[in-house]
């Protein structure tokens, strides 16, 4: 018989505080039994001689100061895990919620994972073809990166994602999983993918990870922990190639600025608190490749910028910790380019390393320095046009005019069904640079 | 035994009670599971601790053992080529307890060197000798670039009454005995040394020696001295580790300390991976052979973040004693200052701008004054260059860290998103960048390179800030309506920016390169500017001169010649006078000259 608790000292938000027990620790998972028979997750975030401060993630609505048990668990926060994970759909704290039973046969893993020794990292340059032309010719994906999509509202990121997830040819691998975390999506969100993973049969590939936007804020928290721990499960002690998607990370780093706000920390930019950066990179940090595994873990989270400033601190710390990013551009996406991938603001960190020779071509990184720089020329051209009128600009500022709009048309906007591959994309660039006179492009 | 009980957790912050006497500083050993803490607060019987490693599944009432020493670094032959935590201890250690992911069970165990591994000792002094602090006792090849000279670790005057023959020896081994008066030092040939707490030295002196870098806008436009300071800010992509990793490959210091301070795993790993097969340009050996890592990635607990910093300069300072210059790579000191904040708002401390604690600039002025040239106790003069990478929140230079931090270092190189977007690297914008070197090494570089060197430094940022203007100009009412010596300028300053500012980390004749040939770079833009000027003046029509190509040759010239190949310079610079010269007897016969 495990020992438990009866009553608590008092209900802030998601936050219950109690007398401390005796033997509880830091971390630790504890179990709040309801008078109905309810069970409600939380774990231990501060605790003192007096008070334990326990974070309630499935909410406290029902909680009452006397007849609530709390049962300690010994241990920091689990998750269940098998084989079997793959085309099973489970709520934000890894619960499956698809009527199909809970997993037999299952491993039980701490959330919270543990750091990779960076020694044992292996360094990632296997390229992933994604078909669309501006990543793999300008930021190209590597397996084992951390590359996430920097969205607006109302911008058709999950379209791209959904594109990505479709193309990609990580699943010629026949050992591949794609886990799905949900973190206050939208109902048709959810349900998009779904019905995107089933048409195209991979539906047994995936794991999904939903806490969709009516759910709990403060269950967000552990979603992509859950999600990750599952992904790590899967690559490194099943071997598989594993695609993370992780989607909306602005929410779930509303419900970390929740929580904190509700504790009284000392806000930081914005209101969100002064360790945001260190949370974040616990959860994007957790993608790579190890030496001595065969597995790997490349993360794709989605992000949609406030009011699309990229200096807002989710995308900026963000940035500060993925291996580049993928930005779109609302004004791409109103003028019908699709993809609207904003090239100059997105990078890839790890395609110097992926590309040339051995991977893609070896012409590849010449070709991609070139329609970086002209394309950044355009955008000083245009501004000039305003002001001179495009008849009075030079021949060759001119014919920057032309290339950046074919090169919007005709590069970057693709067909949601194109799948181009490497050669076509890089064969598509130099014709299209060759609109500009040979002697501006000095980089090939 | 020393100890106190825990009676709170939060995150990385611990307060324990009890009747111990632990002093600010102290290590301790928190728990069942013996976590490395700090003590950084103590208030009557109630020590507040930052824990160094994960506190899940800590409880109240649990032991907190004092050690009555202050956190320290093992210091010894060992050090150079390989990888250390924020605290020091062997990343190796780690791998081999606990495999590929790190733990913290009981890993305040691993150390930092080998202790098994026999380095060949030579002795440098004999019985009776004379010793004090830091004096040479003899002598390890550690790498085959580096001898580590092993240090008499004691403040005293003594005298050596057993120093060990020749032979081979583990840093255990005692290699020499110490007498003062009556009472007798064993020394080994390693050393600690609490991080905190700056190494001492005889006598500090002015720096006057250019860092070469092989970076052309660094080198040439904003050098920094052996012994100096510099800092890169620059909002996330705008290159900064990749130019903290050039100047690590290519740099001529003898020793490189990387500290990866709240970073990325992968960019320590590609370190790992790329710094065995990179070739030093001045010894002719892998570049692993002169370097130390120090790798507190950005999920590793916060609180090492904090000391990884003072853990490498303390490493640093070990082999400048040793007579070495030794250039630190901090990347990011704003993850370092971020750290801080974390654990001040742990400990409820008031704020000062945007939650960092108001002793943010006393620190970071303690951090950088760690650097510098000077002589040390046994008369070998070595240095510590420090060069710091700033991550400013939403780009924005006038954030706190990057703010204080400039007013402690002498160098600043200012990375711009616009010049990264369009592919511009490195991305070090030249209207706002500066280096306070520049004076006192105006006489090596016009000794050593050319007499001209600054006169030509001089011309070129001259035209550079006429670019800026003639650009704010051309904004408006477009480039046509310039005259031709106005465009003249435009067109030097764009292979300016494409053939001299612009370096390609990738290609392996512009990757690095010598001082000398940068000189060269320079000049011979000036004389194709310089020639080209006359005919411009005298009538001819730019674009004629623009036909020949000259100017697209030479943006192309950094690509296409060898760094043993300076005398191509002289070439191309003949090919300048001589097709401008037929250019100008053209133009005399058109004019019926």
């Amino acid at each position: 018989m495990k020992v438990q608790y009866l009553g608590l000292e008092h209900i802030n938000g998601p936050l219950v505080y109690l007398k401390t027990p005796k033997d509880i620790s830091y971390n630790e998972q504890v179990e709040l039994v309801l008078k109905s028979g309810e069970k409600r997750i939380g774990n231990v975030i501060a605790v003192d001689e007096n008070v334990t401060v326990i974070q309630v993630y499935e909410g406290t609505d029902g909680l009452n100061i006397t007849g609530v048990k709390t049962e300690l668990k010994g241990k920091a926060l689990q998750v269940k895990l098998s084989r079997k994970v793959l085309g099973r759909v489970f709520n934000g704290v890894g619960e499956p919620i698809d009527g199909l039973g809970e997993l037999e046969e299952y491993v039980e893993k701490d959330i919270n994972g543990q750091p990779m020794n960076p020694i044992a990292r292996k360094y990632p340059r296997n390229y992933i073809e994604t078909g669309i032309s501006a990543i793999d010719g300008l930021m190209t994906l590597i397996r084992g990166q951390k590359l996430p999509i920097f969205s607006g509202s109302g911008i058709n990121h999950n379209d791209l994602a959904e594109q990505i997830i479709r193309q990609a040819n990580i699943k010629d691998d026949e050992n591949f999983a794609i886990i799905f975390g949900l973190m206050g999506a939208e109902y048709e969100t959810a349900e998009f993918f779904k019905k995107s993973f089933q048409e195209n049969g991979v539906l047994s590939k995936v794991a999904i990870f939903q806490n969709l936007s009516n759910d709990p804020s403060i269950e967000r928290i552990l979603t992509p922990k859950v999600a990750l721990t599952c992904a790590e499960y899967l690559a490194f002690d099943l071997d598989m190639q594993v695609l993370v998607i992780l989607t909306d990370m602005t929410a779930y780093a509303e419900a970390l600025r929740e929580v904190s706000t509700l504790k009284g920390e000392i806000p930081s930019r914005k209101g969100y608190p002064g360790y945001l950066y260190s949370d974040l990179a616990s959860i994007y940090e957790r993608a790579g490749m190890l030496k001595n595994k065969k597995g790997s873990i490349t993360q794709i989270p989605i992000l949609t910028m406030p009011n699309d400033d990229i200096s807002h601190p989710i995308p900026d710390l963000t940035g500060y910790i993925t291996e580049g990013q993928i930005v779109l551009g609302r004004e791409l996406y109103q003028q019908g380019v699709n993809p609207p991938i904003n090239i100059l603001d997105s990078l890839s960190r790890l395609m110097k390393d992926g590309i040339g020779k051995e991977y893609t071509r070896e012409d590849h990184q010449k070709i991609s320095n070139q329609l970086f720089a002209s394309y950044s020329k355009v955008q000083d051209v245009r501004a000039l046009a305003k002001v001179l009128g495009e008849n009075d600009l030079s021949e060759t500022d001119k014919k920057y005019m032309e290339f950046g709009e074919v090169f919007e048309k005709r590069f970057l906007s693709q067909g949601k069904f194109e799948n181009r591959t490497i050669s076509e994309t890089l064969d598509l660039a130099l014709e299209i640079l060759h609109i500009l006179p040979e002697e501006e492009l000095t980089n090939l | 035994m020393q100890e106190k009980t825990i009676i709170s957790i939060n995150g990385p912050v611990v307060k324990a009670r009890g009747e111990a006497d632990f002093a600010m500083h102290d290590l301790v050993i928190v728990g069942l599971s013996s976590l490395v803490g700090e003590v950084i607060k103590l208030d009557k019987d109630i020590a507040t601790i930052q824990v160094y490693e994960e506190t899940s599944g800590l409880e109240i009432g649990d032991k907190v053992l004092g050690t009555g020493e202050p956190l320290s670094v093992g210091l010894g032959p060992g050090l150079i080529g390989n990888v250390y935590d924020g605290m020091g201890r062997s990343l190796k250690g780690f791998q081999e307890v606990f495999g590929d992911f790190l733990k913290s069970e009981n890993a305040v165990a691993i150390g930092t060197l080998d202790t098994e591994y026999k380095w060949h000792f030579c002795p440098k002094v004999q019985i009776g000798s004379k010793v004090s602090l830091n004096t040479i006792l003899g002598e390890v090849k550690e790498t085959e670039v580096i001898n580590n000279r092993i240090m008499n670790p004691f403040n005293i005057e003594g005298e050596v009454t057993y120093i060990a023959p020749e032979g081979d020896y583990t840093i255990l081994d005692v290699i020499a005995k110490v007498k003062k008066q009556t009472e007798e030092f064993e020394i080994t040939m390693t050393q600690k040394w609490p991080v905190r707490r700056q190494r001492p030295y005889k006598e500090r002196l002015t720096a006057s020696t250019p860092l070469i870098t092989g970076q052309r806008v660094i080198d040439t436009m904003f050098p920094i001295a052996k012994g100096g300071t510099a800092m890169i800010p620059g909002g996330f992509g705008t290159g900064k580790t990749m130019l903290q990793h050039q100047i690590a490959k290519w740099s001529d210091s003898d020793i490189i300390v990387y500290i990866g301070c709240g970073e990325r795993g992968n960019e320590m790993t590609e370190v790992l991976e790329d710094f065995p097969k990179l070739i030093d340009p001045k010894t002719g050996r892998p570049l692993m052979e002169k370097t130390i890592l120090i790798a507190n990635t950005s999920n590793m607990p916060v609180a090492a973040r904090e000391t990884s910093i003072y853990t490498g300069i303390t490493i640093a300072e070990y082999y400048r004693d040793m007579g070495y210059h030794v250039a630190i790579m901090a990347d990011s000191t704003s993850r370092w200052a971020e750290a801080l904040r974390e654990i001040s708002g742990r400990l409820e401390e008031m704020p000062a701008e945007e939650g960092y604690p108001s002793y943010l600039p006393s620190r970071l002025s303690q951090v950088y004054g760690r650097a510098g040239l000077v002589k040390s106790f046994n008369d070998e003069i070595g240095s510590v260059s420090m060069i710091g990478a700033v991550s400013p929140q939403g780009s924005d230079f006038s954030e706190p860290v990057t703010q204080n931090t400039k007013r402690f270092v002498h160098v600043f190189w200012g990375l711009d998103r616009d010049l990264a977007y369009s592919r511009h690297y490195p991305a070090v914008n030249w209207k706002i960048s500066y280096s306070e070197y520049l004076d006192r090494l105006q006489d090596w570089f016009e000794t050593n390179i050319d007499e001209n060197f600054s006169k030509d430094r001089i011309e070129i940022v001259k035209l550079l800030q006429e670019e800026n203007e003639l650009q704010e100009i051309a904004k408006v009412v477009g480039q046509d309506v310039l005259s031709d010596t106005k465009k003249l300028v435009l067109e030097t300053c764009r292979a300016i920016r494409l053939g001299f500012l612009q370096q390609s980390a990738v290609n392996e004749n512009d990757t690095y390169v010598p001082i000398e040939k940068q000189y060269k770079m320079m000049n011979t833009i000036l004389k194709l500017y310089t020639i080209s000027l006359k005919l411009v003046e005298k009538g001819v029509p730019l674009s004629r001169i623009k036909g020949i190509g000259l100017f697209d040759e030479y943006i192309k010239l950094k690509f296409n010649v060898r760094n043993d190949q300076l005398f191509k310079f002289d070439e191309f610079d003949n090919k300048v006078v001589k097709e401008l010269k037929l250019v100008n007897e053209e133009y005399n016969d058109h004019l019926g000259i």
